[in-house]
């Protein structure tokens, strides 16, 4: 079984493969889409490197549940309602959404996600030492 | 001119692999005005080559039902020239394939050497872009130019058969 530090060194090798980082700028606090500069289609590519390093298999839905925030259900006046939040906190426990809860603007959300909530989802699915 | 950017398939294994060759002739436009003084193939046309062997290779795996866009070059690494009167041999490999996307590694060669490393992704395009890409008969004159069904062999090694859909399309042509 592997230790945290074994899941981040290989979600580190995976970002700097797919976004062409420098090895300093993926820190556990760092952002993937305004710190790391993702763009959407790079978390496919992101995917397709994790699901390999770690032998396991990502649904889309589980780690960016985008359809939560196109269902009308949840979002009201461009905004995730608490219903949605909690919604999201359901799908997504790996995710710290203390910050985004404050003020839950959908816009927002593509840059909520840090390398450390990519870790903890990972160890979710692997298990750690 | 024609966006065609290989020759004709060598072999293609569905879902697995595909191998497509690329002859260069000195004759064609972007020979003649890339570089003038020194005729070489551009980069970014041997990835686009190479794009077309993996994305026909990831989309024949439907029937060329999904609609699969070159997404992303994740890695592109040219060792040499290719110049006029080489012959270049693209090889595409899916190494994964979902329902939203496919990575793939490829590469390409000149007489056995190494000449490009690419991996590329592909995005299958969804419902909220509900248009098609090709005309069907259109593209499947342009496979067969390839020699796509020529060449090619399901799982269980039998010839690649024609998607119904095509051979209708092909058909409805006045």
């Amino acid at each position: 079984m592997p230790t945290k530090a074994d899941v981040f060194e290989k979600v580190k090798t995976a970002l700097i493969d797919a976004l062409g980082v420098d090895d300093d700028q993926v820190t556990p606090e760092a952002t993937m889409v305004g710190d790391l500069g993702a763009e959407s289609i790079d978390f496919l590519d992101i995917v397709f490197r994790l699901e390999k390093a770690f032998g396991i298999e990502i649904p889309r839905s589980e780690l960016f549940p985008d359809d939560v925030l196109t269902n009308s259900a949840y979002v009201a006046e461009g905004k995730v309602t608490p219903q949605g939040v909690e919604e999201l906190k359901r799908r997504m426990p790996f995710a710290d959404l203390t910050k985004f809860e404050q003020n839950p603007v959908v816009q927002d959300f593509g840059n909520l996600l840090t390398v450390n909530d990519l870790c903890r989802y990972i160890e979710s699915k692997v298990g750690v030492s | 001119m024609r966006w065609m950017w290989i020759d004709r398939f060598l072999e293609f294994q569905s879902g697995r692999r595909a191998v497509a060759r690329k002859n260069i002739s000195l004759v064609e436009e972007q020979m003649d005005e890339y570089s003038p003084a020194y005729p070489y193939m551009p980069a970014s046309l041997i990835i686009e080559g190479i794009a077309q062997t993996a994305g026909l290779l990831v989309g024949e795996r439907s029937g060329f039902k999904d609609r699969v866009i070159l997404a992303k070059v994740a890695k592109a690494a040219l060792h040499r020239l290719a110049k006029p009167g080489d012959t270049l041999i693209y090889t595409a490999e899916v190494a994964d394939i979902k329902r939203d996307g496919a990575f793939c590694n490829c590469t390409s060669h000149i007489d056995g050497e190494l000449q490009a490393e690419v991996e590329l992704v592909f995005a299958m395009l969804d419902d909220r872009f509900p248009d098609p890409i090709f005309d069907p008969a259109d593209f499947l004159s342009m496979v067969r130019i390839f020699g796509l069904y020529d060449v090619g062999v399901d799982a269980n090694g039998q010839p690649l058969q024609v998607p119904p859909h095509l051979l209708a399309a092909e058909q409805a042509r006045p």
